[in-house]
């Protein structure tokens, strides 16, 4: 839970200013960005995500190789984002899975141990 | 052939580690600390530890989340999560973490509903979705994770949230470093500073370390790179007899840290007067609770904590290896008892722990990169 995620913001709602819609690893969904609200946020822009949540505002250049560095650590990577795509945070209206209340509000864990997003989430 | 030919800065590694090579002093040993887990997990999967010159010890410090709960607070959970109509939520991670009667899949196998979340706000979700239970999230991490988590008790606040409640375990690492310090057991030259850590609290809190300990200390972003770099600047401080912080992550963390972070926490958390580490025993003012002003979302307000302390089993030695005394591989259940499918201790169980960490590419990277390093030491002059 300590890695951070990088994503790019695609929209921020005006209504729900700590609220964007974010592509993190291909996917978009709904990030909190309340934490950076003294960064005048917009598209465009690079966050890092530490459990839904936008921690620091990165450059694209750093949102690359921390990109490349996640990708070089394999397992627990790969066990965050599934996690990640799995989780729905708030339910927006902009983010496709906002309002399914099924399946996709946890990630299961096989019995072999390893962390699984489900199906609707993937 | 894994480790640092096969990362695009191979060259650039390549010629630190013979800077490093060059800035330590003849028949001088150095130790330093990497505090955080995350970095551990570099140091091992690119075998940088062998890399480095043999005076210079990288010891792996106290800074893994899921390693330094207690078990008691293991026990503690699945009691709140006994209780009628609850459902438990925590990060994936703590799942498999033991306590004194089994983990968390443990408790669920016997009827309990422990369910894994990504984020806080997929807790509060659950709250939402489920309005005749009372959903409480178990909240873990070091600073990293606590904005997010009093965000999510603001956010319930707010939307006037009634069934959710927080389990806060939430630890603050400055505590931890100075009881490593205080602690004889260890001497360290310098610290490599946590990254993500430090976006939140920034770099300030540090300067004690430097300033009454004498150590420098480096914050450091997670690449290979950015580790061997840090090393370089902790050596250079030692070389010109200073002992200062400074920040190698600066395109991550700005010195004075995430002040709305701070403020979030400061609203709805505060520091307890101690709490138990695994392996480190009591140290004061080292974790968060909620304040009196968020009791209603306070789990251990609203229900009753048993609050018991349970010894770790005999054969673990999580203590010394969180406290960097003992490596992984000396703790004698290592790789048979204690393996990340059946952890004995907490630091085989997360990813980040030191034990988890080296099992899983340690063994690997030595034997590879000790060939590769003596390939290098011929060539670019870096000891083997
Ligand atoms: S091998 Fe297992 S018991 Fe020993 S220190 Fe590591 S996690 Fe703890």
């Amino acid at each position: 839970m300590c890695l951070g995620i990088p994503g790019e913001i695609i929209e921020i709602d005006p209504d729900q200013p700590d609220l964007a819609t974010v592509e993190v690893s291909g996917v978009r969904r709904a990030i909190n960005v309340g934490l950076l609200s003294d960064e005048r946020l917009t598209p465009g822009d690079w966050i890092l995500i530490h459990v839904g949540f936008a921690l620091s505002k990165i450059d694209e250049e750093e949102a690359r190789s921390a990109m490349a560095f996640l990708e070089s650590i394999g397992q627990a990577y790969e066990d965050e984002i599934a996690a990640l795509r799995a989780s729905t945070l708030d339910a927006s209206p902009q983010t496709p899975a906002a309002g399914t209340t099924e399946g996709s509000e946890v990630a299961q864990r096989g019995s072999d141990g390893v962390l699984r997003g489900s199906e609707g989430a993937r | 052939m894994r480790f640092v030919d096969e990362y695009r800065d191979s060259d650039k590694a390549r010629a630190l580690a013979g800077r490093i090579a060059a800035l330590c002093e003849p028949g001088r040993t150095y130790k330093f600390m990497e505090v955080c887990g995350g970095h551990t997990h570099t140091i091992y999967k690119h075998g940088l530890e062998d890399y480095l010159p043999e005076a210079i010890t990288l010891i792996h410090g106290p800074g893994c989340p899921v390693c330094v709960i207690p078990m008691g607070r293991v026990d503690d959970a699945i009691h709140l999560a006994g209780q009628p109509d609850v459902i438990m939520t925590s990060f994936g991670d703590m799942m498999r973490v033991p306590g004194g009667d089994g983990s968390f899949f443990d408790a669920n196998a016997k009827g309990a509903d422990i369910r894994m979340v990504y984020s806080p706000l997929d807790a509060l979700r659950i709250a939402r979705d489920n309005p005749a239970k009372h959903v409480i999230f178990m909240a873990i991490g070091f600073e990293t994770t606590v904005p997010s988590t009093a965000m999510t008790a603001l956010r319930a606040r707010t939307e006037g949230i009634g069934n959710f409640s927080v389990f806060c375990n939430h630890v603050t690492i400055i505590p931890a470093i100075k009881a490593i310090l205080d602690s004889p057991d260890l001497r360290l030259d310098g610290f490599i500073g946590p990254g993500h850590v430090s976006s939140v609290i920034g770099c300030a809190p540090y300067e004690f370390i430097a300033r009454d300990y004498g150590k420098p200390l480096v914050v450091a972003g997670f690449e290979p790179l950015d580790i061997l770099q840090s090393i370089y600047m902790i050596l250079r401080q030692l070389a010109e007899n200073r002992s200062e912080v400074e920040n190698q992550y600066a395109r991550v963390v700005p010195w004075e840290g995430n002040l709305k972070a701070l403020d979030v926490i400061n609203e709805v958390m505060e520091p307890r007067a101690y709490f138990e580490w695994r392996g480190l025993g009591f140290i004061s003012h080292s974790a968060l609770r909620m304040k009196n002003t968020y009791a209603d979302l306070d789990a251990e307000h609203l229900f009753q904590v048993p609050g018991g302390r349970v010894a770790d089993p005999k054969a673990c030695q999580c203590g010394e290896v969180l406290k960097g005394v003992l490596k992984p591989w000396e703790c004698k259940v290592f790789g048979t008892a204690c393996t990340p499918e059946t952890p004995i201790g907490t630091c085989m169980v997360s990813s980040e722990g030191a034990c988890a960490a080296y099992y899983n590419f340690g063994r690997f990277t030595r034997s590879r990169v000790k060939e590769a390093t003596v390939r290098h030491s011929t060539a670019q002059g870096v000891q083997p």
